[in-house]
């Protein structure tokens, strides 16, 4: 029998599929205001407001993206070890560079097991360091862009000290190309969580749901609950978890049944 | 002998421009400035009673292409009321003297009125190898606009060329061309007025500011005026309709072409330009390219050469691949390798959990399932597929081991794994 952990919290479940359905709107609607290629009727006189409206589930999606990177930017810190802002940085520790080694080898068919974590393996959470950064600088750029439409806008005031350093066309062409590196992420994070999922039939595709992952019973904390161990604390909390030692481990911050 | 000089209204009637004629300038230059029509009356009062001030029009790196736009504005009109209003004591393009006389005129406006002048410059200055790449009489550009901009009352900087290089400033700039505010760093009271010209309905209104308020009007960071550079064409575009509904210029003659449609997917470099051509328009009547049926390229854009190019595509080239290389065909390019590269390691990666399927718990037969699938598959396509002798071995194994949790252990990290 396995163990059912809780290891993804609500905000951290609720970002992710919120980012899912904002990311799908904002490259959808951002490619057609960057090549409108929708044929509209010519001989429409009146009623159409094609280029608007796409143009306003834009702004309105950005502000929702803009919202949930603002509440897990926050869970980040207050969050369980598997959401914590560590997760991000793995190479800055022994335990994450190790990890993450485990994993290379095991993608270039190195090594048979993929590392056993609950949460994000190092290799993922370094993919995340790089997406977190592309997630800021595709809102920076489009709000610069944003602001340059809205002169009274706090928008224009926050930013418009980037248009003497980079044209706006530059910007334009970044907000554009980033758009193609977050949907290849797309690709390769639906398909290295469907092989993960296939290996070790832990039910991480349903954990992104449902928040629980049925892990081995003897499987050993993975290397954030290590690192955090090490720290004491997390997010300022005393940590509730076991010592890496034991054999029957309680994860922190997770129901631990049997 | 009169007692008083000669009002600019009289001067202009002796031109033969009329009263209604200088009204209406008047209510122009308030609507250009952005201001409520109350302030005409007190613009027209202003024109009338202010002093004529010396102007100087210094020319580097030019085409003279600001100047014939401050000549050819609509007759009668502004060049002709703004020409009565000013002195114009230095201009090469068309002034009488030449030579050292020439000279002369300008030293002469430096040394008896400092502070009182206001110079107005066209074209690039260049920096490179001491500034040879421009001298006149003798003097580089730099040195000239050292002296004469310094030692002004304001510096207008007219055009593209002045406000950043300009033309001449275009990669690879083989003349380190700057514009004045690089060339004569912390120079106080310059205005900036870009554009391939610049409108000289903007230079008119700096110079109806001055004279009506006694100072220069707000700028932005780069020193451009705000009631001429504070909003995006695309912002006050009589094609913003088109753009709205969807409605687009797909190919040059096409009918949207021909209906007046928006330029956006022709290039169109309004929604990144910040200027007032909408709004004013040009040589004194409602016309400018959009307009005239073709896109912005914004002329009005910092180093617009380099960063508004191509003036025909919406987005620039990237770099190091070829001209012809558009983000988008990058960007399909990376989701297609990711996708591709998913599929060979998954396949793979079927292959090897068929193999050697995972020693680990009690898990990983999914991926095995999932092979066997594939290749029942593949099967009732291509005929029977030979397994080879390992797997067989391999998946015996994994059942045994399924069955006792101390051989899981023992297990535990694979075959293969350190």
């Amino acid at each position: 029998m396995r163990r059912r952990v809780y290891v993804w919290e609500v905000p951290v479940r609720l970002t992710h599929w919120v980012n899912v359905l904002s990311i799908t709107m904002l490259s959808f609607t951002g490619y057609y205001i960057a090549n409108p290629y929708i044929f509209v009727s010519p001989r429409e006189p009146w009623g159409i407001y094609f280029m608007g409206t796409m143009r306003f589930l834009h702004f309105v999606f950005a502000y929702v993206f803009v919202a949930s990177l603002l509440l897990r930017t926050y869970w980040a810190f207050v969050g369980n070890q598997w959401a914590s802002w560590r997760g991000l940085f793995p190479f800055l520790t022994k335990e994450g560079r190790t990890n993450m080694w485990h994993a290379i080898q095991y993608y270039f068919f190195l090594r048979r097991n993929p590392p056993e974590v609950a949460g994000h393996n190092a290799l993922a959470g370094t993919s995340y360091m790089i997406i977190v950064f592309l997630y800021g600088l595709s809102v920076f750029t489009g709000f610069t862009l944003y602001g340059q439409l809205h002169p009274a806008s706090i928008w224009h005031t926050l930013t418009d000290w980037v248009t003497a350093l980079v044209s706006i066309q530059t910007l334009r062409l970044w907000h554009h190309i980033i758009m193609y590196l977050i949907l290849a992420f797309v690709v390769h994070h639906v398909y290295a969580a469907w092989l993960i999922d296939m290996e070790e039939g832990n039910g991480l595709m349903s954990s992104i749901f449902s928040g629980y992952k049925f892990l081995p019973k003897d499987q050993q904390p993975d290397w954030i609950e290590q690192v955090i161990a090490q720290n004491g604390k997390q997010n300022g909390k005393a940590l509730q978890a076991a010592k890496a030692e034991t054999r029957k481990v309680q994860v922190a911050g997770g129901k631990v049944e049997s | 002998m009169p007692a008083r000089p000669l009002s600019l209204e009289e001067r202009l009637a002796a031109r033969g421009v009329s009263r209604r004629q200088f009204l209406k300038f008047c209510a122009a230059m308030t609507a250009t400035l952005a201001l409520p029509s109350t302030f005409t009356p007190r613009i027209a009062k202003a024109l009338n009673t202010a002093e004529r001030i010396p102007v100087v029009w210094l020319e580097f790196q030019d085409c003279a292409g600001n100047t014939e736009s401050f000549l050819r504005a609509e007759s009668p009109g502004v060049a002709d009321i703004v020409l009565e209003q000013i002195s114009l004591e230095y201009h090469e393009t068309i002034m009488a003297p030449a030579g050292h006389r020439a000279e002369q005129s300008l030293d002469a406006v430096v040394e008896h009125y400092p502070g009182q002048y206001i110079a107005i410059v066209e074209g690039s200055i260049p920096v490179a190898n001491g500034g040879v790449y421009c001298t006149i009489g003798g003097r580089t550009a730099l040195s000239i606009a050292e002296r004469v901009c310094s030692n002004a009352l304001a510096t207008i900087a007219v055009g593209a060329c002045a406000w950043d290089g300009g033309w001449p400033a275009a990669s690879p700039n083989p003349t380190g061309a700057v514009g004045v505010r690089q060339a004569v760093p912390g120079l106080k009271n310059l205005i900036n007025l870009p554009g391939c010209p610049m409108n000289v309905m903007n230079l008119t209104a700096v110079i109806v500011h001055y004279l009506t308020f006694k100072q220069l009007p707000a700028t932005d960071e780069q020193g451009r005026p705000f009631f001429a550079y504070g909003q995006l064409i695309h912002n006050n575009c009589e094609r913003r309709g088109h753009f709205d509904s969807g409605r687009f210029v797909e190919r040059w003659g096409d009918e949207g072409h021909r209906l007046g449609w928006c330029l956006y997917k022709m290039g169109c470099k309004g929604p990144q330009t910040l200027s007032n051509c909408p709004a004013v328009g040009w040589n004194g009547t409602s016309y400018w390219p959009i307009g005239a049926g073709h896109g912005c390229v914004g002329c009005m854009s910092p180093r617009f050469w380099d960063t508004m190019t191509p003036f025909y595509e919406r987005l620039p080239n990237v770099e190091g691949f070829g001209v012809e290389v558009t983000a988008d065909t990058l960007g399909a390019i990376a989701v297609g390798a990711v996708a591709a590269a998913g599929v060979i390691h998954g396949v793979a990666s079927a292959v090897r959990a068929r193999m050697q399927p995972i020693a680990a718990h009690d898990g990983g037969e999914t991926l095995v399932e999932a092979a066997e699938r594939a290749v029942q598959v593949v099967e009732q396509i291509a005929g029977p597929v030979k397994p080879a002798e390992a797997p067989k071995e391999a998946t015996g194994k994994a059942i045994a081991l399924g069955e006792s949790e101390e051989s899981i252990r023992s297990g535990q990290d694979g075959p293969s794994a350190s």
